[in-house]
């Protein structure tokens, strides 16, 4: 490589935590346009915080420093953060009863963006968005994730993500309760994003997601902390000896290092 | 703050953003408080029949006995200086039809309500009433060759007097409540409807009116009579100008669905913030028939009311969904009462309040199932949000089931506004104050899409100025 790379999302000696308790204890992470990052780790291990953190959850603090594109985003509210371009696929999509979700998806885009889109151009975005990923239309007039199942939700998620392009995509355990028929539509989509240079930090349990996205590193989460990280190798390691094997590593911490 | 003070920073407040009110041109007036004449006057001045006069009269003395509701919010009921209020306007002499007529200052007043624009678009017929009296009254021709009437209830009493002699206070008699008897003695103005057998009215008809004189109570009084098979919705939409007293606004509305039925009565009420908004509403559904209440309450300082249905025939079904919306400042003491006294009866209630900074929302509500009214069916709603720590919602629901078989279904929810709502929207770039805004429009969405799109929208933009500021 020649030219000087620059970074897309750049966190250093991130910490988060509630009033009382500390959950994510110092986190530096690089990640490059274009490339797909796996986060891996046992429960409570504080993947979902350190997720909804750099979203600017209002129930958590946050030190130390976050770039999207060069720009600190620590002090900024979570709307503005979402206008620089930052995106969190939730694991566990709230219902917003009454909200339709083309009402929705409107007022998002128009928020990104700066403006109101057009009714038509919105009209023909949101219908060709819907058929890539095979979300029925009817969609459209249901209220935001109201009475939505599982898989509903998380398609939903990934639709969002394609119609407003951010630029550095956080998805929560987006895999979680998917069936192969939605997996292979959030593989799609996360491919999509990523060659569109979009950065992607995928949290994560399983593997079967990882099949169908190899990912470009991959980070492994324990006690608040990036234990061990490495190739998209090291997840079958992972596979053969459970995250015993991954606290094994955490007790000598080998920053950096690579199997 | 006191109380006045508060109330006084709301108005000006309010004159901000609705600001208006026309210099008042009164051709006729009352004096200040009530006794028999002002009673024997507002008659005189109406032209009317003896036996509304005799009316008015025994409803006066009603009132002078009736002691105030025990209920609601008694120390706003028990501070009302009725020696205070005018008990009658007149805005001007006569009615007019063509709206090239109207005079020019109440012109402009229902310009900015936006009511010759609504008339373009929805209106089968308007009926303003601008103070008591209602100066501004269409109707389309295709109506009045349906046989429908349509009209204020001063020509109704003059014009349809059997009809009117028949059914009037046959809902609620002056000796109801003290309120109802205040109005059955004071009352001008108000809309009159006879829909004929088996008619249907395709559009919905519209009535706006609004209070406009200091101090001035409106006791408008509505008379609705769906004949057998027939079918009618009728809007009314309130906006108050300013005033730095209460006003107040103790109306009647008396709705008769006769067998087979079905009459659908909106509101959207929008008083400024001094007003005392006390409203008895009731109707009577016969065999088969169906009455929906659909009633909006924002603004007023306090709103009592409880819209009923008596169903008073085999089948008949009622309905109320409700919104309410208090303020600093205000209470919203709604709800609604379902009368079950037939067999096969049914009825549903949905009322859902939003209360912000230290406003109150109340539901009070009775569903009563007579000995004997067997099959019936009666399912409850209320559904609160508050958008603040401060803020207050009660429910007080009355059953009082006295037939085994009912079915009776109660539910009550009390929500904050979520902060992972709050959270999800604001990740998607939303503001912090439009993210709060969608999901208080989307509580009230089931109420919203029942009403026309017009309203829907005037409800909407109600709401966003009710928000405003309400993230620091």
């Amino acid at each position: 490589m020649t030219a000087v790379k620059q970074p897309i999302f750049l966190c250093e000696n991130v910490k988060i935590g509630t009033e009382d308790k500390s959950i994510v204890r110092g986190v530096d992470l690089t990640v490059y346009p274009g490339e797909i990052h796996a986060l891996m780790g046992p429960n409570g291990s504080g993947k979902s915080t350190f997720a909804s953190g750099l979203m600017g959850h209002p129930a958590m603090n946050l030190e130390g420093h976050i770039y999207l594109n060069g720009e600190a985003l620590e002090d900024m509210p979570t709307h503005e953060r979402a206008k620089r371009g930052l995106f969190l696929g939730f694991q566990y999509p709230v219902a917003i009863p009454g909200v339709t979700v083309a009402s929705f998806l409107r007022a998002a885009l128009a928020a990104v963006r700066g403006e109101t889109p057009n009714v038509f151009e919105f009209r023909r975005q949101l219908e060709e968005t819907f058929a890539q990923l095979g979300v029925p239309w009817a969609f459209a007039d249901r209220y935001l994730n109201d009475g939505f199942s599982g898989g509903e939700k998380k398609r939903l998620e990934i639709l969002q993500m394609a119609l407003l392009k951010p630029k550095f995509i956080i998805l929560d355990e987006i895999d979680s309760g998917l069936d192969v028929d939605a997996l292979k539509v959030v593989s799609r989509g996360i491919h999509s994003a990523a060659e569109q240079g979009a950065g992607v930090l995928m949290v994560t349990h399983y593997q079967r997601l990882l099949d169908l996205v190899t990912p470009t590193r991959v980070h492994y989460f324990m006690e608040g902390r990036i234990a061990f990280e490495g190739g998209v190798e090291t997840v079958k390691e992972l596979e053969a000896n459970g995250y015993d094997w991954l606290r094994d590593k955490l007790v000598t911490p080998e920053k950096g290092a690579r199997t | 703050m006191t109380v006045q003070e508060s109330i006084h920073n709301v108005n000006r407040d309010y004159v901000e953003r609705y600001g208006f009110a026309d210099p008042e041109q009164l051709e006729g007036r009352a004096p200040k408080g009530l006794n028999r004449e002002t009673v024997e006057a507002i008659s005189r001045a109406k032209n009317e029949p003896e036996w509304m006069r005799s009316f008015r009269l025994r409803a006066y003395e009603a009132y002078e006995k009736k002691p105030m509701p025990k209920w609601g919010n008694q120390g706003v009921l028990t501070n009302i200086d009725f020696d205070d209020i005018y008990y009658y306007v007149k805005p001007s002499d006569q009615q007019e039809r063509d709206w090239a007529d109207v005079p020019e200052n109440i012109k402009k007043t229902f310009d900015r309500l936006g009511i010759p624009e609504a008339e373009k678009k929805f209106l089968a017929g308007v009926s303003a009433q601008y103070d008591s009296e209602v100066v501004y009254h269409s109707m389309k021709e295709e109506l009045e060759s349906q046989g429908v009437v349509f009209m204020d209830m001063d020509s109704g009493v003059r014009e349809h007097s059997e009809i009117v002699k028949k059914y009037f206070a046959s809902v609620i008699p002056p000796t109801d409540n003290k309120f109802a008897a205040l109005n059955s003695a004071v009352w001008s103005g108000g809309s009159f409807i006879y829909v004929p057998p088996h008619t249907t009215v395709d559009i919905p008809l519209q009535a706006y009116f609004r209070i406009n004189a200091k101090n001035m109570g409106q006791f408008e009084r509505t008379l609705i009579i769906a004949d057998e098979g027939s079918s009618v919705h009728y809007i009314e939409g309130c906006t108050a100008p300013v005033y730095t007293t209460d006003s107040l606004h103790a109306a009647v509305v008396e709705l008769i669905a006769l067998k087979d039925a079905k009459i659908r009565y909106s509101t959207i009420q929008n008083w400024s913030n001094n007003v005392l908004n006390l409203v008895t509403k009731r109707a009577v559904a016969h065999e088969g028939a169906s009455v929906e209440w659909v009633d909006g309450n924002i603004g007023s300082k306090l709103t009592m009311k409880y819209p009923c249905v008596i169903l008073k025939g085999e089948r008949a079904h009622g309905e109320v969904l409700s919104v309410a919306f208090a303020q600093d400042g205000q209470h919203q003491d709604t709800g609604a009462k379902m009368i079950h006294t037939a067999p096969n009866t049914t009825s549903r209630v949905v009322s859902k309040s939003i209360s912000k900074g230290k406003g109150r929302a109340s539901y009070r509500g009775l569903v009563r199932v007579n000995p004997g009214a067997v099959g019936c069916r009666t399912d409850v709603t209320c559904d609160a949000l508050l958008l603040d720590d401060a803020s207050r919602t009660d429910t007080y629901p009355t059953m009082e089931i006295l037939q085994q078989d009912a079915q009776v279904e109660h539910e009550a929810r009390v929500s904050k506004l979520a902060d992972e709502q709050l959270f999800y929207l604001e990740s998607r770039g939303i503001a912090p104050e439009q993210a709060k805004l969608m999901i208080v429009n989307g509580f009230f969405e089931p109420f919203t899409k029942e009403l026309p799109m017009e309203y829907a929208i005037e409800l909407n933009r109600l709401i966003a100025l009710e928000m405003e500021g309400s993230i620091g």
